[in-house]
């Protein structure tokens, strides 16, 4: 076995570090999707009848609808009926410190290395942590409350600023967008809500801990954002599952509106279970995520890391409505053993001199398949619109498979449009210069690869872009140092 | 449901093949039936089907074409603008689809060498091995169209070791002038070992106001080092809709050049196949496209590179006009076999006014890890300095415009080998780059 391969082998090898299950009761829904189902959700969480009304023509519609068969990527059909669609964890309805926290929610926490107190004191991030289905934990919430901003789990908006809720809900994911976002939009059960005021800058990192937890529940999150005039906010979102072997779907929605000149940074790391070697359980993560730049000069930027799942399907998009407006995408996904990721951007041009990039980075190894697909559409009126692309994959096996599925549709002959894809490997000849500098060939590994994601982490928050280089060495183990 | 796919038009089809299968002499006269019952099945693609998304063929199934048989009007003053592999050139003209041997020229031929119609060549152990042997007859419904129907065409032998200098020019004329004529040219282009050809296929039309349909398959099968160099010209009238099919499978140490130009035509979709199966093979695609009016032009390649060490290289260039649209598909496709394979594509395109669009999709396939594979596609305008530049010498808008689109055409067309061939072309290109301009 030679060097490189012996390394990619034990790549394929390394075990899921964060699975673990928690102990937690649930308040389960039955098994099953109908509209008794929505009724029952919609009841707990004491809904307003318009959101009903909302869930249920959502679904209506949902069931006239077909399972996309589009994306690059394979799995046993799903069986919508086999699932659990409201669970919540047993805690006390309201909590004014982190005392009242469930302790085992909080040891859930502490062994993802997140301590909340810590976070709170030290890191001045403020977490909405949410397990399953409903949030249990909001900090830092006064102090936000001071300047206007609303940051709260969704079922609490709902219950404390319906009138915005309605207002935006479904205005830059309609219910009936997609297969998925349908289904999310009809049985959705918690989530996060994020409203940021007239020319208020957010003083802190906006954070939510997403983590699946009851055997056999899908979680269908919903978020929205929306930041007014000249607003500011830095949103992130990360995830760790407990280890399972029956696969998990996860059908999350998030909508961004953004009015003018706001802007809205919006980071994930995501590291799901992503299955065991044989390719057996992990998570199917079917996201729909939008930003809406409705106003002029508004800025939507988009930073994911993509570790996780055993299924990614995602693309994060923006609608570059406002004249001036400017959408990011910025994408590290890394699968490894029988990962499958289908995962890319969507930028619509609809304003004047709008502007987007697209910065992504595909690492596949074992015998995982990375696609990237997406979508840059320059419409008739969108003069001087500039885009630039950049896709660039690195394959750390000869079993594995990197894709490009870039559309590019220009009606405008003022837009500039740019698109630029690399597929290779680690090169040879740089590997060989570590070595002679006496750099072990794994060390070797870990410092190209962290260089080729460089541009990406680079976006990210300084907390979460030391977390998602820890990641990518727990993705890459064995190659890297 | 499947709506990938549609039936409408079919019968159309189906009723002129009970009359064409009453003709003498055809070529592949069981695999015709075969065809014609696959099309049946299958139907043609809608534009839910992920490789027509952007080319809607309704407006050809929706049209009655006569299917006129061997009948010939041409004279040889007719042709002599279309002439542009020069008048040195070994000469094959098809009007309507079948052979005109007054109008061909095949002198000089070095022995052995055929080139010849296909259906006179019918009985040939080469035509039997390769004929209708390598293009997609699974889910291509326009290949399979074609060979229900396959009438007559271009054959193209040359015997392992033979180099012929002197171009070849493949001349096909479809004459709409008082009907919808559709055509349905077959090549076969075989070079064995060590042997090395030039071929330029051309499409004309005769009329303006009708609508021909040419629906063209060609196969090339290059051998052991053989080198193949195609050029396909599609300059019909701008009623006309035009799909053909290029199946090209190149052999060991191999070199397979070709350049797609196109011109004219209200609908053009041009698919072009590459097959590296062996090692060492290497693949040039050119492409160039300017359009105007409400032309479409859709352009598909696919390389797939099979083995190792293969190299392919594919440079597309767009100019369009008018409410012109053209959409480019390129496809590189590694398996997982392929290792140090060297492949680069680029997709260049101008849009000259408002209402022009362009839908450009690069598309990388990688199960190998040894690579090199890169893309780039740029849709922008003309570079406002270097117009700017040329303005303040003095040279009329118009003009400096024409002049900066003729250099970017150019770069698609000083890498065809044949200089008469460059020579005709060039004027042709910049008639046409003048009316894109102004439309």
């Amino acid at each position: 076995m030679s060097e490189d391969q012996k390394i990619i082998t034990e790549v394929t090898e390394s075990d899921y570090k964060w699975g673990f299950i928690s102990d937690i009761e649930s308040d389960q829904a039955p098994k099953g999707l109908n509209e008794e189902v929505i009724r029952f959700i919609s009841l707990k969480k004491k809904e307003p009848s318009w959101l009903l009304e909302w869930r249920l023509k959502a679904y209506r519609h949902w069931l006239t609808m077909e399972e996309p068969t589009w994306p690059n990527v394979h799995y046993p059909k799903i069986d919508f009926n086999d699932i659990i669609y409201y669970s919540a964890p047993k805690a006390k309805p309201v909590l004014n410190s982190l005392d009242e926290l469930d302790p085992e929610i909080k040891a859930t926490f502490d062994k993802l290395g997140i301590s909340l107190e810590e976070q709170k004191r030290l890191s001045g991030v403020a977490v909405d942590a949410v397990i399953d289905s409903v949030s249990v934990k909001t900090t830092f919430r006064e102090a936000l409350g001071e300047l206007g901003i609303i940051f709260c789990s969704f079922s609490e908006a709902v219950q404390e600023h319906p009138e915005l809720v309605k207002q935006y809900i479904g205005s830059v994911v309609p219910s009936t967008d997609n297969y998925y976002a349908a289904l999310n939009s009809a049985v959705f059960s918690d989530g996060s809500f994020c409203y940021i005021p007239k020319g208020v800058r957010c003083p802190m990192e906006l954070s939510t801990y997403f983590r699946i937890n009851s055997a056999g529940t899908g979680q269908f999150e919903r978020t929205l954002i929306v930041a007014e005039e000249g607003a500011y906010v830095s949103y992130l979102e990360g995830c760790t599952a407990p280890m399972r072997d029956e696969n998990q779907l996860h059908a999350a929605v998030v909508e961004i509106y953004a009015h003018q000149d706001a802007q809205v940074k919006y980071s994930t790391v995501q590291n799901w279970y992503p299955g065991d070697k044989e390719g057996k359980g992990g998570i199917y993560n079917f996201v729909t995520k939008r930003g809406l730049c409705y106003g002029k000069h508004s800025k939507i930027s988009w930073t994911q890391v993509e570790t996780g799942s055993a299924i990614t399907w995602k693309y994060p998009s923006v609608i570059l409505k406002g004249d001036h407006s400017i959408g990011e995408f910025y994408s590290v996904a890394v699968t490894n053993n029988f990962q499958q990721a289908d995962t890319g951007t969507k930028m619509i041009h609809l304003g004047k001199n709008t502007r987007s990039t697209i910065i992504s980075k595909g690492i596949s190894g074992g015998k995982s398949q990375n696609s990237y697909r997406g979508l840059v559409r320059i419409s008739r009126k969108a003069d001087q619109a500039r885009n630039f692309s950049q896709c660039d994959s690195l394959l750390l096996g000869d079993k594995c498979g990197a894709h490009t599925f870039p559309y590019l549709e220009v009606n405008n002959k003022t837009a500039i449009v740019e698109h630029e894809a690399t597929t290779s490997k680690v090169g040879e000849d740089q590997i060989f210069y570590c070595n002679q500098r006496g750099i072990s060939t794994e060390d070797a590994v870990g410092l190209i690869v962290n260089g080729y994601c460089k541009e990406v982490f680079n976006q990210l928050p300084m907390e979460f872009a030391v977390e998602a280089q820890k990641l990518l060495a727990i993705s890459l183990e064995g190659s890297v140092g | 449901m499947n709506t990938a796919y549609q039936h409408t038009g079919t019968e159309n089809f189906v009723r002129a093949f009970a009359e064409f299968s009453k003709e003498n002499g055809r070529i592949l006269p069981e695999l015709n039936t075969i065809a014609i019952g696959r099309l049946e099945d299958i139907g043609f693609p809608t534009t839910r089907h992920e490789e027509w998304k952007y080319t809607n063929v309704s407006p050809i199934l929706n049209t009655a074409f006569s299917h006129p048989g061997p009948q010939f009007r041409l004279k040889k003053e007719d042709i002599q603008s279309w002439m542009l592999a020069g008048k040195d050139a070994i000469l094959l003209v098809f009007e309507n689809g079948y052979l005109n041997t007054d109008l061909s020229s095949l002198d000089g031929l070095p022995e052995k060498v055929i080139i010849a119609s296909l259906s006179a060549q019918r009985s040939n152990a080469i035509v039997k091995q390769h004929l209708a042997k390598y293009a997609p007859m699974k889910q291509e419904s326009f290949v399979v169209l074609n060979t229900a129907f396959v009438s007559d065409g271009a054959f193209i032998y040359l015997p392992a070791n033979i180099q012929i200098e002197k171009p070849v020019h493949v001349l096909y004329v479809n004459d709409s002038e008082f009907h919808p004529t559709v055509i349905y040219p077959r090549n076969l282009i075989v070079a064995d070992k060590n042997a090395s050809v030039k071929v330029a296929v051309s499409y004309h039309s005769i009329g303006s106001t009708n609508a021909g349909f040419t629906n063209a398959v060609t196969e090339v099968v290059a051998g052991q080092n053989a080198q193949v160099e195609l050029i396909k010209i599609q300059n019909e009238n701008e009623s006309a809709f035009h799909i053909s099919h290029t199946e090209a499978i190149l052999s060991k140490d191999s070199v397979f050049n070709i350049s797609t130009i196109t011109l004219g035509g209200k609908i053009v979709r041009n698919n072009l196949h590459i097959v590296l199966s062996e090692t060492n093979s290497v693949a040039h695609l050119y492409g160039l496209y300017i359009t105007d009016g409400n032309q479409l032009v859709d352009n598909h390649t696919l390389v797939d590179h099979m083995s190792p060490n293969c190299e392919s290289n594919e440079l597309y260039k767009g100019v369009l006009g008018g409410k012109s649209s053209g959409v480019f598909n390129g496809k590189v496709f590694v398996r997982q076999d392929a290792q140090k394979t060297n492949a680069y594509q680029s997709n260049k395109n101008i849009l000259l006014s408002d209402e022009a669009t362009m839908n450009t999709k690069p598309q990388l396939e990688i199960f190998a890890d040894d690579v090199k594979c890169s893309h780039g596609a740029t849709t922008g305008q003309m570079d406002a300095e270097a117009l700017f530049y040329l303005r303040s010498r003095g040279i009329g808008e118009q003009e400096a415009k024409a002049f900066l689109n003729i250099a970017f055409a150019a770069d698609v067309i000083k890498n065809i080998s044949i200089e008469a061939l460059r020579d005709r072309l060039m004027p042709l290109i910049e008639n046409k780059l003048k009316q894109s301009i102004q439309s």
